[in-house]
């Protein structure tokens, strides 16, 4: 066993707790690294944004911003997407329904789209709020095929000035006079019972006659509503603004007159397909 | 705990010496040519034999193949990147199985304190692929040039035809290694024989070109021209390697009680009167070392313990008719002993004692527990994401539905019928997004594509007084085992609500 006194290294005569400092010079490469680093670095600031000015920086010969890349990229994914969006945007839905493929991108799209222009009124989960319906549950006033969606979504909810807008308007019986409160209690009572919501009582049994008369021709004889008119089925268990007395009272008293504004003259064709197959995504399509 | 800047030289610090020393010479030296000399003996055998075994390794292996039907790839190791998948043999690990990778290289930092308890720097020496290819380099130099002496006296001869033809030869020999270095690497992350075909019509991807061009580099640079200065200034092994050994660690050492004093002329040295030791002073362990150090100074960081001085010294001690050894595998320990006078001490002692041991065991117990997770783990498997906007949807019928999203993970090579099951939730049925609610049924049936995972939207309906918990259950239909479950809350309206 030799001891480490290496005799070829000299120390540099710093020693502390017998530890000793090898005064080890570096291998000449490492200076060459360090001046290539040098090199590299100055041939860097020549082809690439480097040197901060008073507003700006200097662009580098090759033109490179990140910004450029991000536009480059941009318009290759554009151009990976042309093909689908050109479908999107020509096709008819249900032919966009027929094709898996197509269908997905057109509920993903619908998805972003439904985030900018709906989540305002219809919430972020689409699940509504009272007098904005959910969109979620298979209870639709005017119909929840792709189609019937599309239709809505274009042109609108009683949307001023657009001729094929869905339209219709209960009147306001209360308000009106048409009936007195009494006997809009007596109605509130009959509806309550055909939705389940209350067992039967001396003032539904009044209401049904009333029912029979003034509201029938729009809600039915049983209650089921009709989508032609948009007219709420009032047997289910679903309110649009609440089913509690005080909110059907109000209800058959002034009316409600729920809008939506008509799409088509804001959002392109591709949007439209691509909103009503999210919609109809959303579990009660039909 | 010393006072901060205690380790500052200090003016007057203690320990200082007052006489400052003399400015060296230069801050920088210029490496020093190496021309290690050929030698033959037992370790350059194993280093043979362990070479040819790691370079067979690399370049065969990523043209075996390994049938694993119509649906994965045949190669059988592969890294693909691109769908994320790593094949190995009957092995295949996916992205979220990578503990498997962190695993192995949990074994391969025991394997190191192991190996480095036990022989010392063995990486070093003999497997790593700076050593190997170093040592392959310096083996087509010798093919080129010659041994030792004469490169040294071809270094030293006038620039002229000869010289200039061996110089291409050499670094043209040097350069088609190093392309078929970098070349066998690409090979690992895409179909060998597809990928040979399209690099050499000029298809294939940039990226595989630039990996080749790096590596190649690299290889030339490195085993050519850098050689010890790897091992000596880039590489952190030796300095980590230092903090592992102990006074029980198999090195390479100088038995300088043995050695010294050196003898030039034994015999007349002996007639004198004089005390010899057994080293002739021949400089073979110097001549034969690829790192360019002197063995007898000591154990020194760039000793990479490739053990080649020890088969210099022994034909050397062979020729003189004296016992083999005098530079050997050694520990700390046995040198204090044998300096002492005790016999050596046979190397099994040295590689069996409680630290090696112990090592060995957690080494073999993480590997047992990888083979046996490896052998146990499910190929399918379910993952269910609930809504959590809405967290429930009334029906018209007072009915509430909740949806979640399901991912049924098939990590098998063959497409595979599953069916997604309710447990639970009486009156409830499910469906998927695919169909609609007039479909809906206690269970779905799913063909999940062969490696692949399938995302579906399902939806789940049950009566307002459906009980809080329930649960879906991934079964496969082809007979096998399979039974994944999930334990999911069914969210409704509070009461009232």
């Amino acid at each position: 066993m030799a001891d480490t006194n290496l005799p070829s290294v000299e120390t540099t005569h710093h020693e502390w707790d017998g530890i000793e400092e090898l005064n080890t010079p570096l291998p000449r490469w490492w200076l060459w690294t360090f001046y290539a680093t040098i090199i590299f670095a100055l041939g860097y600031m020549v082809a690439y944004p480097a040197v901060p000015l008073l507003s700006t920086a200097t662009a580098g010969m090759l033109n490179w911003s990140s910004r450029g890349q991000f536009a480059q990229e941009q318009a290759a994914a554009k151009a990976a997407r042309a093909g689908t969006e050109q479908a999107l945007a020509s096709l008819p839905i249900e032919q966009i329904a027929a094709d898996p493929r197509l269908m997905g991108a057109a509920v993903e799209g619908g998805r972003a789209a439904f985030k900018v222009n709906c989540v305002q009124c219809h919430g972020a989960g689409a699940a509504g709020s009272p007098g904005y319906p959910n969109l979620n549950d298979n209870d639709w006033l005017w119909g929840g095929d792709l189609r019937a969606i599309h239709t809505t979504l274009e042109h609108g909810i009683r949307h001023p000035g657009d001729e094929a807008t869905r339209m219709s308007q209960m009147p306001a019986f209360g308000r009106d006079g048409i009936l007195n409160a009494g006997q809009i209690a007596d109605v509130v009572s009959h509806v309550r019972v055909i939705a389940g919501a209350e067992a039967p009582s001396r003032s539904a049994q009044r209401g049904a006659q009333l029912y029979a008369d003034s509201c029938a021709a729009c809600h039915g004889a049983e209650g089921k509503g009709d989508r032609a008119l948009g007219a709420p089925n009032l047997t289910d268990a679903i309110w649009l603004y609440g089913g509690d007395r005080a909110a059907l009272t109000q209800t058959v008293t002034n009316a409600r007159y729920g809008v939506m504004p008509g799409w088509n003259r804001k959002l392109d064709a591709a949007t439209l397909n691509m909103l009503a197959a999210y919609v109809h995504s959303l579990g009660g399509g039909e | 705990m010393t006072p901060a800047g205690a380790s500052v030289a200090a003016p007057k610090g203690k320990g200082q010496r007052p006489a400052p020393p003399p400015p060296p010479e230069s801050l920088y030296v210029r490496r020093a040519d190496i021309f290690p000399r050929a030698v033959d003996g037992f370790y350059r055998r194993l280093k043979w034999a362990i070479m040819a075994a790691t370079l067979a390794v690399y370049y065969v292996t990523p043209w075996l193949r390994w049938d694993r039907g119509p649906y994965a790839p045949d190669q059988a190791v592969l890294v693909d990147l691109a769908h994320r998948r790593f094949y190995f043999f009957a092995v295949e690990i996916w992205p979220h199985e990578f503990y498997y990778v962190a695993g192995l290289l949990v074994m391969a930092g025991i394997g190191l304190f192991l190996i480095t308890s036990a022989v010392g720097r063995a990486w070093c020496g003999y497997a790593c692929p700076q050593t190997v290819w170093t040592d392959l380099f310096l083996h087509v130099e010798r093919w080129i040039d010659g041994d030792r002496n004469a490169q040294l006296r071809l270094r030293a001869a006038p620039i002229g035809p000869a010289k200039v033809m061996k110089r291409l030869a050499k670094h043209g020999l040097w350069l088609l290694i190093a392309m078929a270095t970098g070349g066998a690497w690409i090979f690992y992350f895409a179909d060998a024989p597809t990928l040979a075909r399209d690099f050499l019509t000029g298809q294939a991807a940039m990226v595989a070109y630039a990996t080749v061009g790096v590596l190649t580099a690299t290889t030339y640079v490195f085993a050519g021209w850098m050689r010890e200065q790897v091992c000596i200034y880039m590489c952190p092994w030796p300095r980590i390697q230092a903090a592992m050994l102990d006074e029980r660690s198999l090195i390479v050492t100088y038995k300088d009680w043995r050695g010294e004093p050196r003898s030039h002329g034994a015999k007349r040295a002996e007639a004198a009167g004089a005390p010899t030791g057994d080293c002739i002073d021949c400089s073979a362990c110097v001549q034969v070392c690829p790192t360019g150090i002197d063995i007898r100074e000591g154990p020194q960081l760039a000793c990479i313990t490739c053990a080649l001085c020890i088969d210099a010294c022994d034909a050397v001690m062979a020729k003189i008719d004296r016992p083999r050894g005098l530079i050997d595998y050694a520990t700390f320990e046995d040198c204090r002993a044998e300096a002492a006078g005790a016999p050596p001490v046979p190397i099994r002692r040295t590689l069996l004692r409680s630290r090696t041991l112990l090592y060995f065991g957690l080494w073999a117990a993480v590997g047992m527990a990888m083979v046996l997770s490896l052998g146990a783990r499910t190929r399918l498997d379910l993952s269910v994401t609930p809504d959590r906007n809405p967290l429930w949807v009334r029906l018209a019928d007072g009915d509430i539905r909740n949806a979640v999203t399901v991912k049924v993970r098939n990590m098998e090579a063959r497409p595979r019928p599953v069916r997604i099951e309710l447990v639970g939730l009486p009156g409830g049925a499910l469906w998927d997004s695919l169909t609609n609610e007039r479909s809906a049924a206690r269970g779905l049936t799913i063909t999940v594509p062969a490696d692949q995972v399938e995302k579906r939207r399902i939806y789940i309906r049950a009566p307002r007084t459906a009980p809080d918990n329930y649960a879906l259950r991934l079964v496969a239909l082809d007979g096998e085992p399979a039974g994944d479950t999930d334990e999911l809350r069914f969210e409704k309206p509070e009461e009232g609500e």
